[in-house]
């Protein structure tokens, strides 16, 4: 895996897999639409130009399991057919990453504050068992806010997983506030920085910087606060919270499927 | 029991795969195992949720996680850490909780692990070892090695009485001969039952065996221990642990659907904190009825 495709062809990549991931949630009926468009940009920079055959990824953010799918689809590793289930009877796209199933879905997701200490304990296992490869994690930012993911960053420094690279999808919206007016999140740089654990704020919807800060190792963890936008590349869901959980109208779903495909 | 552990696993703590986490607990007992796994024994910190996630990552990468802590902070903190990340992905993460029951006494409430297997064997995959003698561990821990599954073990205080010769481990174990009512005993209050049992007339004392390992799930009831309640037509359990979700809840449910219900059941099971004064492990169990005095009255026996 990585490395299919150059930098330059990403670009429409990222419109394909858009398309097809409006396709998915209108046909599903389901929400959390906002969420997925917010972290596809970096999931897909990670997956066709950084992560290698012996590297692992786990999704923090469970609730963006669609934009997963998605990647894996246009990596050739789940088919069309298999995103026509997604949220179906009988299905294994649930909603958030089912486990056991297929092997690039290293960890069923969903509850939030549980795929950072996971990540941290498969780059420490790599770590002793001498193993190559490199251990990615995405978190959303509202999950910032579970004590765990804290116990977790305590472990990483301590324990300095240099095999191990977070990112923050930072999107600023929540399930009912923005991440400021919940839980006062800000400035999460510093309370990093202050826990020992390096960090680089990038636009997230920056390519090339996405590419830079996946692809950088260090000599210890860290940490990338990728600035993102809830509803990328859609107008009318761009930082709205209500499209956590809004399914998609017929009239929406083709204005959306419009906006992607404008150059 | 907790040094018959530590000398357990002392044996396969140079199995490269080897690893084990402590919640910063084991002070003068897990240091020979600190010292033989090296870099493979971790003090994890006071952080038990980011703990079992992290066990669950070492299982992914095959290594075979031991989490250690005092029992509660195990499985009641990271309830949803064992949940999702162990035994939704069926690794084999084991669980070694010290102090079953109301062994840490007048420590308090905090400390006590009285509803443990009930919550962990409601969840996927689990298996539950709970030793009722120091030397049950050591097999055990050899069972819980090869276990391809999530598994917890629940440590006690060994309280065997000196001159009880215990049958050789096994998961159902007939320990007194008696021609009164069948008793299951679960842990290492099976030592002051038997300390008093021992002593009564075998013709009325209980027939008394002893259980270490759950669920009892498909044919899991002994067939042994089956012909013996239908000799006795009465059943009694005895547990260290509130009747929800305990042996004398799964017990009885397998016998009635296999047709096989006793004529009568008595269940002796913790029952929190009905004074709300605390004490010793004695005067817990004392204050629910979990003695053998207790039981030989309610008997009549």
């Amino acid at each position: 895996m990585g490395r299919v495709h150059p930098l330059e062809a990403l670009d429409q990549i990222i419109r394909k897999s858009k398309k097809r991931l409006l396709q998915m949630h209108f046909e599903a009926g389901v929400g959390h639409i906002g969420g997925n468009l917010s972290c596809l940009d970096s999931l897909l920079v990670l997956y066709h130009r950084v992560l290698q055959k012996e590297d692992l990824f786990v999704l923090s953010k469970g609730h963006s399991a669609g934009a997963l799918y998605v990647t894996l689809w246009s990596l050739g590793l789940l088919k069309d057919e298999d995103l026509k289930l997604f949220h179906k009877e009988h299905t294994k796209l649930s909603g958030h990453p089912a486990p056991g199933w297929m092997e690039e879905i290293t960890f069923a997701t969903g509850s939030l504050g549980h795929g950072f200490p996971l990540a941290a304990g498969l780059a420490l296992g790599k770590k002793l068992k001498r193993e190559s490869g490199r251990v990615f994690c995405l978190t959303s930012d509202g999950e910032w806010e579970e004590g765990s993911n804290w116990e977790a960053l305590i472990f990483t420094v301590h324990q300095k997983l240099e095999n191990l690279t977070l990112m923050v999808d930072w999107n600023g919206l929540q399930g009912f506030g923005s991440t400021q007016e919940v839980a006062g999140l800000g400035p999460l740089k510093e309370k990093f920085l202050s826990f020992g654990m390096p960090v680089e704020e990038i636009d997230g919807h920056d390519l090339k910087a996405l590419e830079e800060a996946w692809g950088r190792k260090a000599r210890g963890p860290r940490a990338i606060i990728a600035h993102t936008n809830k509803g990328r590349g859609v107008s009318f869901m761009e930082n709205r919270m209500e499209w956590h959980y809004q399914p998609l109208t017929e009239a929406q779903y083709r204005q959306a499927l419009q906006e992607v495909e404008a150059p | 029991m907790r040094n018959a552990f530590c000398d357990s696993l002392l044996k396969h703590a140079s199995d490269p795969d080897f690893v084990f986490l402590t919640g910063d607990l084991g002070y003068n007992a897990l240091e020979p195992l600190q010292k033989s796994a090296g870099e493979r024994f971790l003090n994890a910190g006071i952080a038990e949720q980011n703990m079992v996630s992290v066990a669950a990552g070492l299982a992914n990468r095959r290594l075979k996680p031991w989490v250690y802590s005092i029992a509660p902070f195990l499985y009641a903190r990271p309830l949803e850490q064992i949940r999702n990340d162990v035994c939704l992905h069926d690794l084999p993460v084991k669980l070694v909780g010290n102090g079953g029951g109301y062994a840490y006494g007048v420590m308090g409430g905090s400390h006590h692990a009285i509803e443990d297997y009930g919550l962990l064997l409601s969840l996927q995959n689990m298996r539950v070892f709970v030793p009722a003698f120091a030397a049950d561990v050591a097999p055990i821990v050899e069972k819980m090695l090869k276990l391809p599954h999530p598994a917890y073990l629940r440590l006690g205080r060994d309280e065997k009485p000196k001159d009880l010769e215990i049958p050789a481990y096994a998961p159902w174990r007939p320990i007194l001969k008696g021609g009164g009512p069948t008793l299951l005993l679960i842990g290492p209050l099976a030592g002051p039952w038997l300390s008093v049992l021992k002593g009564q007339p075998e013709s009325r004392r209980p027939s008394t065996w002893v259980l270490t390992e759950l669920p009892l799930d498909g044919d899991g009831v002994s067939a042994e221990f089956k012909a013996d309640l239908k000799r006795s037509g009465h059943l009694a359990v005895a547990e260290e642990h509130v009747a929800h979700g305990g042996v004398g809840e799964m017990l009885p449910r397998l016998l009635l659907q296999a047709g096989e219900a006793p004529k009568s059941f008595s269940h002796f099971h913790a029952k929190g904190y009905l004074s709300g004064y605390y004490g010793s492990q004695q005067f817990h169990r004392a204050e629910c009825g979990l003695t053998p005095e207790n039981f030989l009255k309610e008997l009549g026996t």
